[in-house]
C-alpha cells in the first residue's frame, strides 16, 4: 500500500465509523465495492425474479379488485429491481453486465423465489411472510453505509408495507370463508414458513462474511438477530389470523423475552442456493426468454431514438 | 446492441418545492426517459414535475474531503448570523 492509499483507507474508515455515508465517487476499498456489488445485485435480481411466483396469479385472480392489487404489487417489485440496479451501477458495474450475470447464473437471487405457488392462498402468504421477512431485512438497510443503497432501501420500504398488508388482508378474507378456504391458507403457510425463515441467510456461525459487512456498516444486524425479530413479530399475527405455524418447538421463552423456535433445514437451503430447488431452472428460463423476446423492443426504441436525433 | 444511456431523475414533489434527485434509469431518448421516470419514480403521486438529464451531461465536483473546492467558505464565519453578538434587549433580530 502506498502512503496515499493508507490515507484514503483511513479517511474511508473514519467516514464509516462516524456513521456517515459513503458516496459513489469516494475512494473505497476494492473489497467493500465488490461486497456491495454482490449484495445489491443479488437483491435487485431477487426483486425481478420475485415477480414470477405471484405474477402467475394475475390472470387468475378471483376478482378485479384482487387483480388490480396484485398487478400493482408486481409492478412495484419491478420498480424495486430498477432502484437497486441503479444503485449498483454507481459502483462501476453496468446494467448489461448485471443482466448477463443473472441470466448466466453467476449472480444469485433469493432462494425463496425458487418455491412454487400452486395455490391462490400463496399470494396472501407471500405478501404476509415473504414481504414481511423482506421488511425485517430491509428496514435496517435504510441506514447502510453506502448512500445510494440506503436511499433505494428507503423508497422500497415505503412500498413494502402495502405488500405485506394486502397479503395479510387477503388471508384474513379467506379465513372468514369456508373450511376449504381456511385449509388452503394453512396449507400455504405450512409450505412457506420454513423457506421464509431461510430468507435471513445461514446461521451466524455459518455466515463468514457477516462480521466484515457489519464492520463496514453494510449490514446492521446478523442473520440470526433478524430471524429472531421476524419470528417474534409474526407469532401474534399468526394467532390473530387463526393459523398454526408448523414448528412444534415454537414457544415463548419468558427468560429471553423471545420465542424459541426450531432449526430450518439447512441442507434444503444449500440445495436450493446451489440450483436444486423446485423452480430454479424454470425461473431463469422464464427470465431468459423474457429478455430475448424483448430484444426487438429495445432495438426498435434505439432505432426510433436515432431517427429522432437526425 | 448498445446499452441505453443513463439518465438522472429529479422530482418536484409538490408546488413550491425544489426538484430533488431521486435516482436514475436507462432510456433510449429523452422522451422515453420521462415516461420511464413516471413509471419508476411516481407510482404513488410522488411528483408533480419531472426533470430527466443524461448522466454524462452532469459536471460534478470531486468528493474528496481535501479537495480545495469548498475551502473558500471554510474560514468565513462572519457570513453566519451567529457570528454577531447582539444584546438580549434588542428585539426582532
Ligand atoms: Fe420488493
Ligand atoms: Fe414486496
Amino acid at each position: 500500500m502506498t502512503v496515499t492509499e493508507t490515507e484514503l483507507a483511513g479517511h474511508f474508515e473514519a467516514t464509516v465509523a462516524r456513521g456517515d455515508r459513503v458516496e459513489p465517487r469516494d475512494w473505497m476499498p476494492e473489497a467493500y465495492r465488490k461486497t456491495l456489488i454482490r449484495q445489491i445485485a443479488q437483491h435487485a435480481h431477487s426483486e425481478i425474479i420475485g415477480m414470477q411466483p405471484e405474477g402467475d396469479w394475475i390472470s387468475r385472480a378471483p376478482s378485479l379488485r384482487r387483480k388490480a392489487i396484485l398487478l400493482a404489487k408486481v409492478q412495484d417489485e419491478a420498480g424495486h429491481g430498477l432502484y437497486l440496479y441503479s444503485a449498483c451501477e454507481t459502483l462501476g458495474t453496468s446494467r448489461r453486465e448485471l443482466t448477463e450475470k443473472l441470466l448466466s447464473g453467476k449472480q444469485k437471487y433469493s432462494s425463496i423465489f425458487n418455491y412454487p405457488t400452486p395455490s391462490y392462498a400463496d399470494v396472501g402468504t407471500i405478501g404476509w411472510l415473504v414481504d414481511g421477512a423482506a421488511i425485517c431485512n430491509q428496514v435496517p438497510l435504510c441506514r447502510t453505509s453506502f448512500g445510494p443503497y440506503g436511499r433505494a432501501m428507503i423508497r422500497i420500504c415505503k412500498e413494502e408495507s402495502f405488500h405485506q398488508r394486502q397479503g395479510y388482508e387477503l388471508l384474513m378474507t379467506m379465513m372468514r370463508g369456508t373450511d376449504e378456504q381456511r385449509a388452503m391458507v394453512q396449507e400455504s403457510v405450512d409450505r412457506f414458513w420454513w423457506p421464509a425463515l431461510m430468507m435471513f441467510g445461514p446461521p451466524d456461525d455459518a455466515s463468514p462474511n457477516t462480521e466484515q459487512s457489519m464492520a463496514w456498516g453494510i449490514k446492521r444486524n446478523t442473520n440470526d438477530e433478524l430471524r429472531q425479530k421476524f419470528v417474534d413479530m409474526t407469532v401474534p399475527q399468526a394467532r390473530a389470523l387463526g393459523v398454526t405455524l408448523p414448528d412444534p418447538e415454537l414457544r415463548w421463552n419468558s427468560e429471553r423475552q423471545a420465542h424459541d423456535f426450531g432449526e430450518p433445514d439447512w441442507h434444503e437451503f444449500w440445495a436450493v442456493v446451489k440450483g436444486n430447488g423446485p423452480c430454479n431452472a424454470e425461473r431463469l428460463d422464464r427470465r431468459r426468454s423474457a429478455h430475448e423476446d424483448g430484444a426487438w423492443v429495445r432495438d426498435a426504441a434505439v432505432a426510433f431514438a436515432e431517427e429522432g436525433a437526425r | 446492441m448498445s446499452e441505453w444511456p443513463l439518465y438522472e431523475v429529479f422530482l418536484r414533489s409538490k408546488r413550491g418545492l425544489n426538484h430533488v434527485h431521486v435516482g436514475s434509469l436507462h432510456a433510449p431518448d429523452d422522451r422515453f426517459a420521462l415516461m420511464h421516470a413516471r413509471d419508476v419514480y411516481t407510482r404513488r403521486n410522488e411528483g408533480v414535475s419531472i426533470w430527466v438529464v443524461r448522466a454524462c451531461e452532469i459536471t460534478a465536483s470531486s468528493p474528496d474531503e481535501k479537495d480545495p473546492m469548498f475551502a473558500p467558505s471554510g474560514d468565513k464565519v462572519y457570513r453566519h448570523p451567529t457570528f454577531y453578538d447582539i444584546p438580549e434587549h434588542v428585539p426582532h433580530m
